[in-house]
């Protein structure tokens, strides 16, 4: 008789415990830490000052500012990212490949060169910026410019978290929904849209986060008028350059609590998508 | 056997060139538009450090706005000296121990080897006629210059306009700060540093005039001939001091002191005070300054002493949040 073989599987990664171990550690070390320090940094200042600072006419205009700013940038992206995603997964066309890689550009350029570039290109003398200005449209130094920086910096955020969900689709459920009438719209709705929906929120919302916090290419682009174009950010950074870390921490930390809030309805949003999913027959 | 050896030779290697490379390696902790200006200086003081020693050194340059430079010390980058182009981010590095208290008088000229002011550049001829600050005041004249709460340069374009107007209206604050704030509301971009101030008038030929240091000016206009920008130098300005430090923390820790404090004297010299004036600089050195006397026109000098009453009072009443350049700044 020989022994049973074992009934689990062997995992490729040395034991539980130590796995993770190092996972708690690192994000002890590169993210909770870094969070903690900027928390205290901003308790010391004390409840009633905290609210002042934030409360501050300009501090809420900065704060208004990024906040439309990152919300067109994301409706933006929501709908521009999903149609990248789209056209991805379901054609086949030469150049796909480069089209595919490009996604990526706004994550591997620095900020600040995406900011100078996107100010050549839209101010008033600028290849795109010419014409526009020629019909009344301003970009730079303006709200548009600024979510113009951010729509560029968050794009592949959607169309990463869309594209494998689309691509693992069955299209034989497209078809199936076809052969029983269903009209096109129909079929998106009632088909497409539940299976991406929480990947296409996840997304939306990470680009959302992302653009609160963006500051290399908005800068730029921005012209940084105090209750005009000034985002949190440069705020933030303005205190610290006064030596006012405390301020810079408050703003820094509403930034933070506002990121906080999105991810976790995100996360919400998308565990009720899936329950919805799975209850359904 | 070839573990022990390498391990053998890796604490040699450590031991025997740790105090050696500490001697004769020195970083140089600078603002944001002095890359080139010490490109240039660097090679010359290393020969001058070879004839008088024999020794090598090497000079590492770090460049930035000076005060997230002086932020960057605080916090632990092991600057032996510092030159800056504002008096108080050095005097935040002596508030916490870093450089000597009395760092203004361990050299001549308040420390400043060599010093610029606020000045303007015009499009080419000059179409809107400006020659002094009250133009930049006018309804039609757009000024450029970067954010003053994120950039030192801008900091002094702000107190010149100030002392500009104190000096028109006889000292009277209320005038001042009505002027300054009709300039400020003439500005269409704040950036947030001189380079990119520059980009917007240049690049994006925003504006009518860019405010920035006299020696900025004469550089742009040569970096960008083409467009034929001219310098214009106003009736009055302000003192820039561009002022030195050795952190003696560091430097002592490193065991620089002894070529740290070489290195700022012998900015002093005729031939880094040539070099500066090359660089449009206004240099200290009589024999220097007399020789480009032709390149930099007469302008009445005010200093931020005899005018605001020292930096700790401008910090204050005008740079600190809520203070009077908030005030300008915001109700543009």
């Amino acid at each position: 008789m020989t022994a049973a073989a074992p009934i689990r599987a062997k995992r490729v990664l040395p034991g539980f415990s130590l796995s993770l171990g190092t996972t708690l550690l690192y994000v002890a070390l590169i993210i909770l830490i870094p969070v903690i320090a900027l928390i205290l940094k901003g308790a010391q200042i004390g409840p009633s000052q905290f609210w002042s600072i934030v409360t501050s006419p300009r501090t809420l205009s900065a704060l208004r500012v990024t906040v439309t700013a990152a919300a067109l940038a994301t409706l933006f992206n929501a709908f521009y990212g999903l149609l990248m995603a789209w056209v991805l997964t379901r054609y086949d066309f030469p150049g796909k490949r480069i089209l595919d890689a490009l996604m990526d550009v706004p994550f591997a350029l620095p900020t600040a060169v995406a900011g100078i570039s996107l100010t050549a290109l839209y101010s008033a003398n600028g290849w795109f910026g010419a014409p526009l200005s020629g019909t009344g449209v301003e970009i730079v130094y303006t709200l548009a410019g600024v979510t113009l920086a951010m729509a560029f910096t968050s794009t592949p955020f959607v169309v990463r978290a869309i594209q494998p969900v689309l691509e693992d689709l069955d299209p034989t459920l497209e078809q199936a929904a076809m052969t029983l009438g269903a009209r096109p719209f129909a079929i998106f709705r009632r088909v497409v849209l539940p299976a991406i929906l929480p990947a296409w929120l996840a997304g939306s919302t990470v680009a959302f986060a992302r653009s609160l916090g963006e500051f290399g290419a908005v800068v730029f682009i921005a012209g940084n008028l105090p209750f005009k174009t000034e985002i949190a950010a440069l705020l933030a950074y303005i205190r610290l350059e006064e030596y006012d870390y405390q301020g810079a921490a408050a703003i820094a930390l509403v930034l933070l609590g506002f990121a906080l809030i999105l991810l976790i309805l995100s996360n919400w949003l998308q565990f009720r998508a899936a329950r919805h999913l799975e209850a359904r027959p | 056997m070839i573990t022990s050896k390498l391990r053998l030779a890796a604490l040699a290697l450590l031991l025997g060139s740790t105090p050696a490379l500490a001697q004769d390696k020195i970083l140089n902790v600078s603002y944001d538009i002095a890359r080139e200006l010490f490109e240039a200086l660097n090679p010359e003081f290393q020969t001058h450090w070879k004839d008088k020693t024999g020794r090598e050194v090497s000079i590492d340059q770090s460049h930035g706005g000076s005060s997230k430079q002086a932020r960057a010390i605080l916090e632990g980058l092991p600057a032996d000296v510092v030159t800056f182009n504002q008096e108080t981010d050095i005097d935040v590095l002596a508030k916490n121990g870093m450089v000597a208290e009395n760092w203004r008088e361990a050299l001549p000229n308040g420390a400043s080897p060599y010093y610029s002011m606020p000045a303007f550049l015009v499009r080419e001829g000059n179409p809107k006629g400006i020659k002094d600050w009250s133009d930049l005041a006018r309804d039609d004249v757009q000024p450029i210059f970067p954010n003053p709460k994120t950039s030192g340069n801008a900091r002094y374009t702000y107190l010149a306009a100030y002392a500009y107007a104190l000096q028109e209206n006889g000292g009277d604050h209320d005038k001042a700060q009505e002027f300054v704030g009709k300039i400020f509301a003439n500005v269409p971009v704040f950036d947030t540093g001189g380079r990119a101030a520059t980009q917007t008038f240049a690049e994006r030929s925003m504006g009518d005039v860019l405010v920035t240091f006299e020696a900025e000016t004469r550089g742009i206009a040569k970096q960008y001939a083409d467009q034929g920008f001219e310098a214009v130098t106003p009736s009055t300005s302000l003192f820039a001091a561009f002022p030195v430090a050795v952190v003696t923390e560091n430097a002592e820790k490193n065991g620089s002191l002894e070529i740290s404090t070489e290195y700022l004297n012998w900015l002093y010299s005729p031939e880094a005070q040539e070099t500066l004036a090359e660089h449009n600089y206004r240099t200290t050195d009589p024999d220097v300054t007399a020789k480009h006397a032709a390149d930099f026109p007469e302008v009445k000098l005010l200093t931020v002493d005899d005018v605001f009453g020292g930096w700790d009072k401008v910090q204050a009443e005008h740079l600190a949040e809520g203070g009077i350049l908030d005030k300008v700044f915001v109700n543009r």
